[in-house]
């Protein structure tokens, strides 16, 4: 069920203000693809756009192509609703709905579309996406507390879980470790490791070893100038992009050579 | 830890970090002692004790600050004085409050009776008579001004909120809202009386007037306070909920609105208790009758408000023989006792309320 993500030329703007410019890539099926870069060079806006997260940004907009297996995202008559549906995402910081308890936070993606489900595939559905979040040993005796109640790195995977619980067939992450402690962005990256089986997994991050541990391909974002659009400046497979990169400014960034 | 050689002390000392300090109660003590001297001036000269009070405060703010500069230095002087102005505004704000509840209830409570609240003005003349009509009256025009009025309130804000984001017709409304809070409640009245006039000709007066009268004047209270609760919402949670293929409208309706129900609730039940008391507008379109009305839409209505208004202006009169006050003036006041009974519980209401549905998190307190 996991998909290929086909860009070209993508520009995105806000309102006037262009953020990134003509990016080009190939995101794999059942891979991980990660993007490194400075801080405002456009990695989390580019992927926003991958599923017109976006758009809910006054004044946002795109052009250029995002095909996901051969499918246009940006034609009209696609409904953006319809997209997210398929391509879930896991948010910087972690963000459970805090009226609901652990159990109806992983299947608010269900319960808020007004899915009728019965309660035992309800329960199934549960405990797998927590089975698969690595979170189910530990929430298992308490599903019906607040979710707020978990500790951070808990929470993350319990929004990791609520991604999952839909089933989409691509799962995007915006730095999902930044606010974690190792033990915790541990637990998670053994979690996209597995994860990565089922689902084509698109990551943020800032850290560099993040990046070497967790991904097949990586892609490198850069600004020329403060105030001018992001680039992709690079995107290869990453052993060859932190072994061997085509560009010296990408060897600069991952050395800490930069700016 | 405990003890201290000499040098260690004689270094502190000469260092700044000990520095000699005003003893505990000193501030007790001060209050005490301008009290005393402000009573003794006001014994001997035969002030008014509100008079002395005055000048127990004036010495008090002037007396403290003056010993903590001469003991303790300048930084410490000038914490105390705005320490004790802080403290005295507390007071002086807490006083007509107190006074005003004590009045309320001292003049009040001997009014209140069963039959009191049982039975309403007619063929009552000196004595008897109740507000059983006002409070039927005050009920049913403040429940159909709610009905009216949360509905629009909830829905505008929603739409400022979440659909207008800063375009011409959403600054247009909220400026007008803002515009409505302050609109004199008197012209609510008018305005409504007017409609009235227009659909059902003159001489009109109905309490169905009255909700409409009461729901201009809650209308941009709920649109504000809905406002204010919806903005706290986190647009992380609404982001979240797009992402998991949620539409905008299911968005908001399952996981915005739930999640600011409690301040919600407790802004509508504020706005309420602020309509409640409107005398103005129901005097002018529900009018005034000695009677019970249960129809909101056939014949005047008498509310509370209206009621303690008409038994202070014409009190009626004391049976030959008996001296005392006119007998409406127990009535009004065991009426403005009921009706701030009636505001205090709606506001108890509203935080309990507020409690209840506030999401429940195990990090709060």
């Amino acid at each position: 069920m996991a998909k290929s993500i086909d860009i070209s030329d993508l520009d995105i703007y806000y309102g006037d203000f262009k953020a990134v410019e003509g990016v080009n890539m190939t995101i794999r099926a059942r891979a991980v693809t990660a993007f490194i870069g400075p801080s405002g060079c456009g990695k989390s806006t580019f992927l926003r756009a991958l599923n017109r997260m976006h758009e809910v940004i006054p004044g946002a907009r795109v052009e250029g192509k995002v095909m996901v297996s051969g499918q246009s995202l940006y034609e009209p008559g696609v409904d953006p609703v319809a997209v997210r549906r398929q391509i879930g995402m896991v948010f910087q910081r972690p963000n459970p709905f805090p009226t609901m308890s652990i159990y109806d936070n992983v299947l608010a993606g269900n319960r808020l579309n007004s899915k009728k489900i019965k309660k035992a595939e309800a329960d199934a559905i549960v405990e797998k996406s927590l089975r698969s979040a690595n979170l189910w040993t530990e929430v298992k005796d308490r599903l019906n507390k607040p979710g707020m109640g978990l500790s951070g790195g808990q929470q993350q995977r319990l929004c990791i879980a609520r991604a999952i619980a839909v089933e989409p067939q691509v799962l995007l992450m915006d730095e999902p470790c930044s606010a974690l402690d190792p033990i915790s962005t541990s637990a998670i990256e053994d979690l996209i490791h597995e994860l990565k089986a089922d689902y084509t997994i698109v990551i943020v991050t800032h850290n560099m070893q993040q990046a070497a541990r967790v991904s097949d391909d990586t892609g490198f974002f850069n600004l020329k100038a403060a105030g001018q659009p992001g680039h992709l400046v690079e995107f290869n497979p990453t052993n060859k992009m932190f072994t061997n990169p085509d560009e010296e400014s990408t060897e600069a960034y991952i050395s800490g050579r930069f700016g | 830890m405990s003890t201290t050689t000499p040098l260690e002390r004689d270094f502190a000392v000469s260092a700044g970090l000990v520095q000699p300090k005003l003893p505990r109660g000193a501030g007790l003590l001060v209050a005490v002692l301008a009290l005393g001297v402000s009573g003794l001036l006001a014994l001997l000269l035969g002030w008014n004790p509100v008079g002395g009070l005055v000048l127990a405060a004036v010495l008090f703010v002037i007396g403290f600050p003056l010993w903590s500069a001469l003991l303790e230095g300048r930084r410490s002087a000038v914490d105390r004085l705005a320490t004790s102005l802080v403290c005295l505004a507390f007071g002086v704000v807490l006083v007509p409050l107190v006074w005003l509840i004590w009045m309320v209830v001292s003049k009040g409570l001997s009014a209140i009776s069963i039959q009191f609240l049982t039975y309403d003005m007619r063929g009552a003349l000196a004595h008897g008579g109740g507000i059983y009509h006002a409070l039927i009256g005050t009920l049913l025009v403040t429940l159909a001004a709610t009905i009216i009025s949360v509905p629009i309130g909830i829905f505008a804000a929603i739409y400022l909120v979440e659909y207008g984001k800063g375009n011409r017709l959403a600054r247009v409304t909220t400026f007008l809202v803002d515009v409505m809070t302050g609109i004199p409640s008197i012209v609510a009245g008018l305005f409504a009386l007017a409609l009235l006039v227009l659909i059902f000709g003159p001489a009109i007066r109905i309490g169905f007037g009255g909700s409409i009268a009461l729901s201009l004047l809650m209308i941009p209270t709920v649109v504000r306070s809905t406002e204010e609760m919806l903005r706290l919402v986190p647009s992380d949670l609404r982001e979240a909920s797009y992402a998991l293929g949620v539409p905008k409208w299911r968005t908001i309706s399952k996981m915005v609105v739930p999640t600011a129900i409690g301040g919600i609730v407790t802004g509508v039940v504020l706005a309420i208790s602020r309509v409640i008391g409107e005398t103005a507008p129901l005097l002018i379109v529900a009018g005034n009758t000695d009677s019970l009305n249960w129809n909101l839409f056939n014949g005047r209505m008498m509310t509370l408000p209206v009621y303690i208004f008409q038994q202070y202006s014409s009190p009626g009169v004391l049976p030959a023989g008996e001296v005392g006050d006119p007998p409406g003036y127990a009535r009004a006041w065991g009426a403005a006792l009921v009706l701030i009974v009636i505001v205090m519980l709606l506001n108890l209401g509203a935080r309990i309320i507020g409690k209840i549905f506030a999401p429940p998190t195990d990090r709060r307190r």
